[in-house]
Parts: C-alpha cells; structure tokens; sequence
C-alpha cells in the first residue's frame, strides 16, 4: 500500500506530525461549536430573560462553589415524566447570561431548572440545615454553615462587571448600585425598592433564611433557588397541548 | 558521538531557571500581600513556596558542583535521565492511592450521607472533584508524563532534552496538583466538570504543559532512530491537543487579579459544548491516547513481540484523534443543544468503536504467539486484561452515546459505571501494568519484589472492578426506568426520592468494590516499595507450560 508508505513522511519530521495533529484535532470542534455563536436558536433572546441580581448572583457563586452541579441538574429534557416532574423542558436562552453553565451531568438529586416557588423559603431553610429534617430519605449533605457565614458583598460590583465583560448586558447603574441592590433585595422596605424592581423584573424581594438580622449565604442561595426557572412564563404555550 | 548520552552540566539553562524562579518568588510574596481572601493567600503562599525551595535547590546543585566536579549531582545523572522517571514512578503511586481512597470516601458519603459530616471541606460536592482530579490528574497525569519520558528516551536513544525542564515539569505538576486539590477544598472552582481549577492554576498548568511539549518534542529531535516510534505519535497527540482543549475551554475573565473567582468567557449552550468537547476529549486523548502510548510500548516489551500491525497502527491513530474530537455532544443528548449537533456527536461516537477496537486488537493480537506468558507473567496478565477493559467500555460507549439509550441512561449511574470500567479496567490496570515493568527497571533490580502480589492484586482488582460496575449498570438502569414509570392511572409512579431510596443497596455494594480496589493499590504500592528498597521475595515462581518430557520418553519407545 503506497499510501501508508508515505506515512513514513510523518514518522521522520516531529514537526509535521505536530502540524498534521493539531489539524486533524481541530475540525471536529470548529464544525460544531462556531456556528453556536452565529445560529438563531441558540443565541435568540426569550422574553423574560433578564441578569441575575447581585444577590442571585451571589448565590449562584455559593452553588458553584459547594459542587451542587455535581448533583443537581438544571436542564429538563422534552420528556413527557420529565415534563410532569420539572415543568417546561428548558430552552437555550434560558441560560444564555449563565457564565459558566450549570447544566449538569448527574441527577443523584432532582433536576433544578424549575425549583423556583416550588418550596417555601422555611422549606429551604430547614432542608439546607439538614435535609433529612424534611425528606427522610435524601442524601444530600447538609449546609449548616451557610446561615452562619455571613455574605460577601463588598466586591459584588466587580462580579458584576467581570460578566459585562463577557457579555452579560448589565448597565452601569448595575454595576453602580450592586451592593446596594443585594441588600435591597432581602429588605421590602428598602427605599430603592421600585428602581431595583424596575432594574430586574420579576426580583424576589424579602428576608429569605427567616433572620433579618443578618445577610447570609442562606440568603443568597435560597435567592437564587427561588428565581431558578422562573423568568419565562410558559402559562402561554401551557394552552398548546403538542408543547406539552 | 555519545553527546546526547552524555551528562548535561550546562549551568546556563539552571541559571536562567533560578533568576525566572527569584523573580516567581517575589511576584508571588506580593500576590500573597494583595490577595482578596485567605484561600486566595494560602495558594499565593504555595507558589511562594515552590519557588522558594526551588531557588534553594538550584543554589545548593550549582555548590555541589562546584565543590566536586567529578560527581554526578541530581538531575545530572549520566546517560539516560532516570531520576524524573523514579520520581514519577513515587508520585503516581501516591496520587494512584489517595485518589481511590477519596473515591472510596465519596463512595461511602452517597451510601451513608452522615459522613458528609456537613462541613464546608468534607461535603461531596467539594470532595468528587478532588476525587476525579486526583485519578485523572495526579494519578493518570503522573503515569502518563513518568511513562512518556520513560518511552521518549529510549524509543529515540537519546537523553530527555532541556537540561533541568524535565525536573520543572515533574514539580511544577506536583504543584498544579497540591493547588487543584486545595483548591476544590477551599471552594475555589469553575465548575467546569474536569477542569474546576481557577483561572490562576489554569495559567500555571499552562506553563508546565508547554514546557512538557517542548521538552518532548526536544528529546523527539535527538533521536537516533530514523523513525518516531508509534508510542511517541500518541503521547505527542495528547500534549497537544490536551494544550488546545485546556486553553480554550478554560478561557475566562477573573473578577480580579487579587481574587480566586472568574467568569468563563462562553455562556449557556456554548459554554456547554465547549466544556463537553474538553470533557469527552479528556477522556479521548488523556485517558486514551496517552494510554494507548502505554500499550504500545510496555505490552510488545513484556511480550517480547512486535506490535501486531504497523498499517493498523498508522489507520487507528489517524481515525482515533479525527473521530473523538467529534463526539462531545453526546454528553448534552436531548438538552437545548441544537439537533443536528446532538446527532452529529452520536453519529462519530458510533464510528468511534472502529478505531477504538482498531486499537484494541492491534494490542491483543502482539500476543499472538506468546499467549502463554499470561499464566506465567501476572504483569502482562494485567496489561492485556486492561485492554479488553478498552474493548468493553469503547463498545459501551458508542451503545450509550445512541440518543435512544441515552434518554434512559442520562444523568443515573450507568454513566458512572461506564466511566469507571474505562478508568478502573483500563487505565488503571495499563498503569499498574507500567508501573510493574517500570519500577524493577529504574531501580536496577533483577525483578519485582513479589509476582505473586502481582498476581492477588490482578485479582483484586478485578473482583473490586466487577462489583463496581454491575451494580452501577443495575443502579442506573434502574433508575432511568423508575424516572419515567407511569402506573396505570397514569400518574407518575414513583417520587424523585423514593428512586434514590432504591439506589442504597447498589451504592454499598459499589463501595465495597471500591473498598477492593483501594485494598489492591496498597498491595501494589507494598510490592513496589520492597522492589525499590531492593528485596527480592522468596516465592514460588509460576509454573509455565507443563513439562512434556514423558510423552518424548514414550515416544523414544521406553
């Protein structure tokens, strides 16, 4: 075979063999991942869709960083079980400002895509304290610490502005007013309320791990549980059956 | 003639090295001052430390030599450069025993949740990417650049290129290491499956890497063999396409310079397939090319056989590292992923299977005519039984990537299991196999302290990697099915919560396999540690074939 034979071309010139791989090992990623960048469904926007608020950034931050994603999904597949047990499979544009994603790989707990309003806050509260104080049977971990560590906020304005950087549209009144914002949102009587409402619409706003006293974790991760899968409202395709 | 054989004392690339490391040194220390958090701080403080101690290993050698010309100092030794791969072999026998046992921890956590002990460093979430890490990184890592310089160096008869670089890339990977590990503990993460370390360690492993690249490729231009050798084709592909993944998927905006936390540049669906790409085809060139490099060097030397098929050799490198790279979408089947890339990934991750087994038989069958050594040599025992582990998990794998099987195995533990028969099986046995043959050598010793160790840690293993992966196969069946099961009402039949409460029998007994497993590392790491020490067991040797010297008598008309 005269083919193979000039493969010898490659065994005597480290540098070709060097070229001939990266090129090989390039195409496959270019054919699939640029044309996500340019196609209408994956970058069309979805009314609703709107940043995370410094506090439900904050959270998301928590979440990350306590490894949730190594058992909680958040993506609901066009399953008829997974409709009935999540809600509306989820769309691309659903986590379109999610830098990084959290889509998940393993569903030892249940998909989180929807969670949002689903339990209450005192709900969230004990479950993070201990889970199996509200489901006997669970596995997961419990987070005690996190209602006594007290939330990081100084700095949010610089998280803020580290995803504008990498595309998330938040303004400059946003980045301006972050930690106010954060402290804003577990507080109704806040006099920002209306211009942080009007910043981010839909925005849960109240005390949410049951100690106004302090602004904890708690407080941010269960603020961000309870936006999750929340900003779209699908009560309008709820009426076509073949979305269902 | 023998200049490349010869010892290298060139002080000028050590003396670049120590001012680069002074300047580390400094740079670090006012890292350490600025730093954001205290995690932060104490990372800063490693670097510190490194660079520290490395400046002072580097004066001490340069004092040593100046001292006494005549002898050999370390990292000088003479003719092939040995000591890195000694120390390679060490590291990856460590990593290789605390990476189990983590996973046994992990295992133990999802059985038992009370041993999560809810505090911040001890829960899963923080603990299953120090457990991967550690395998895939600082155990496989370790194997795969101890065996790499092993396999460059004599494949090319030429010494490792680049003075001291080789000592930098085995320490300065230690480091990544010790910061990824401490790291995920502190809560520092991306959360990128695989690739959790923060953009600062990202830049560091980057350093090493290219080094790593540069100082393969260099020793590769020294050769004195007119051909590159087929091993030296895959562990080439994996540096370079491990750079290439690790730098784009990690690509990312940090808050500031003084803190952990950055902000990936991609968002959503295309950080998704970017992560997946880098995911499967750490899988793909990690834990398989370099692998495959493993076995085209260690099993025709164990044999004693050429490899079975050069022509296959060239097709199955080829079409392996053009195939892979395609077959990351089958991670996101039935997400918000457009169709037609889910199906695209599905259709090369079945195609996939070809070079795969292309591998697989182009490694069984260089036993051909030495089958019978697998009775008497429990070390090639061990590397062949992990490439039929290959065969098994790279025909799973192709089944499992099917969007109609994926449905159902998706997000459950047949995943798990899947992996863990590729990692356990394969590259687990391929490296304790190396390992095996690496250690008597590197240490001048006539044989391994005890073949019969090698013998109960092959089975072993074995038992533990059996328990582990059909247990997880009926786990991860078993909830997929739960998941979607109506009854005849058509409500859904079962509570998300009452299909975990199904997995607890399946998540013991795959603790016990991984308990088995652990049990035989520490055999080998026993086994190992004698034959360096340089004992030899007074042991039975293993029978080979049976004497025929009767039937000749017959023959002779006795």
């Amino acid at each position: 075979m005269s083919l193979l034979n000039k493969h010898a071309i490659f065994e005597k010139n480290s540098i070709l063999l060097c070229v001939g791989v990266l090129i090989t090992v390039a195409i496959g990623g270019l054919v699939e991942i640029a044309p996500l960048f340019y196609l209408e469904s994956t970058i069309e926007k979805v009314k609703g869709m709107r940043p995370y608020t410094p506090l439900e950034l904050a959270g998301r931050n928590i979440y990350i960083r306590e490894g949730c994603y190594n058992c909680h999904s958040q993506m609901v597949r066009p399953f008829r079980d997974e409709a009935e047990r999540y809600g509306h499979y989820s769309l691309a544009a659903e986590s379109m400002y999610d830098h990084p994603f959290q889509w998940g790989s393993k569903r030892t707990g249940p998909d989180l895509a929807r969670v949002g309003g689903r339990y209450s806050d005192d709900w969230h509260v004990a479950h993070m304290n201990n889970p199996r104080s509200v489901v006997p049977e669970s596995i997961m971990p419990g987070y005690p610490f996190l209602a006594e560590y007290s939330l990081k906020i100084e700095d949010l304005a610089g998280h803020l502005a580290a995803n504008r950087g990498v595309g998330v549209p938040y303004s400059d009144e946003m980045i301006e007013k972050a930690v106010e914002d954060a402290r804003t949102q577990v507080n109704p009587d806040a006099d920002d309320f209306d211009a942080f409402m009007e910043r981010y619409p839909k925005a849960q706003v109240r005390d949410f791990d049951g100690n106004p006293e302090k602004l904890s974790e708690l407080d941010a991760l269960i603020a961000y549980l309870q936006m999750l899968g929340t900003l779209v409202d699908f009560d309008l395709y709820a009426k076509d059956p073949a979305l269902r | 003639m023998n200049s490349t054989l010869t010892a290298n004392r060139d002080s000028g690339g050590a003396w670049v090295m120590g001012v680069l490391f002074a300047l580390g040194s400094i740079v670090s220390l006012l890292w350490m001052a600025k730093a954001a958090s205290p995690e932060l701080g104490f990372h800063a403080f490693l670097f510190f430390a490194f660079f520290t101690l490395g400046c002072f290993v580097l004066v001490k050698r340069h004092y040593d030599m100046a001292a006494n010309p005549a002898v050999p100092v370390a990292g000088d030794d003479v003719g092939y450069m040995d000591g890195v791969i000694r120390a390679g072999a060490i590291a990856s026998t460590f990593w290789g025993v605390v990476g189990f046992t983590v996973g046994l921890v992990i295992a133990l956590q999802l059985a038992f949740p009370v041993l999560n002990f809810d505090l911040p460093w001890t829960n899963f979430g923080r603990l299953r990417p120090l457990h991967t890490s550690a395998v895939i990184f600082a155990f496989g890592g370790n194997v795969l650049i101890m065996t790499s310089f092993h396999v460059v160096q004599r494949t090319c008869k030429a010494r490792l290129a680049g003075g001291l670089a080789p000592w930098f890339v085995f320490w300065g990977y230690q480091l990544f290491i010790v910061l990824a590990a401490t790291g995920y503990l502190l809560g520092i993460t991306q959360s990128k499956e695989y690739a959790e370390p923060e953009w600062y360690v990202d830049l560091w492993l980057t350093i090493v890497w290219v080094a790593y690249l540069l100082v393969f490729l260099g020793t590769l231009w020294k050769r004195r063999e007119p051909h590159i050798y087929v091993a030296n084709w895959f562990y080439l592909a994996f540096i370079i396409t491990i750079a290439m993944l690790h730098i784009v998927n990690n690509l990312s905006l940090p808050v500031s310079l003084a803190g952990a936390k950055s902000y990936s540049a991609f968002s959503g669906v295309q950080d998704a397939l970017t992560q997946w790409w880098y995911g499967h085809n750490a899988v793909g060139f990690f834990l398989t090319a370099g692998f495959l490099a493993i076995m085209y060097y260690y099993i025709p030397k164990r044999a004693e056989r050429p490899v079975y098929s050069y022509r296959l050799s060239i097709i199955h490198f080829w079409a392996l590292i053009f195939l892979y790279i395609w077959a990351g979408p089958h991670h996101l089947h039935y997400t918000a992923l457009p169709d037609w890339a889910q199906t695209l990934g599905m259709t090369f991750s079945i195609m996939l299977w070809m070079p795969s087994w292309g591998g697989m038989i182009n490694g069984l069958m260089t036993l051909s005519g030495a089958w019978d050594k697998l009775r008497t040599d429990p070390v090639l025992r061990m590397l062949v039984t992990s490439v039929a582990f290959y065969g098994m998990s790279t025909f799973e794998g192709p089944v499992m990537s099917i969007k109609a099987v994926n449905g159902l195995s998706h997000y459950t533990d047949w995943t798990i299991g899947h992996v863990h028969s590729g990692a356990l099986g394969w590259v687990g046995m391929v490296s304790f196999g190396a390992l095996y043959c690496v250690v008597p050598i590197m240490w001048n010793r006539e044989r391994l302290y005890s073949l019969r160790l090698v013998g109960w840690h092959f089975w072993i293993s074995t038992i533990g990697i059996v328990l582990y992966i059909t247990s997880m196969w009926v786990s991860g069946i078993l909830q997929g099915l739960m998941w979607r099961a109506y009854d005849s009402l058509g409500f859904l039949e079962y509570s998300f919560v009452e299909t975990v409460e199904a997995m607890h029998p399946f998540y013991v007994i795959r603790a016990l396999g991984g308990a088995v497993f652990v049990a035989g590392s520490l055999v080998m790491a026993y086994n190992l540690y004698r034959t360096m020490r340089g004992d030899l067991r007074d042991e039975a040797p293993f029978v080979g074939a049976p004497v025929r010297a009767p039937q000749a008598a017959v023959a002779a008309g006795e």
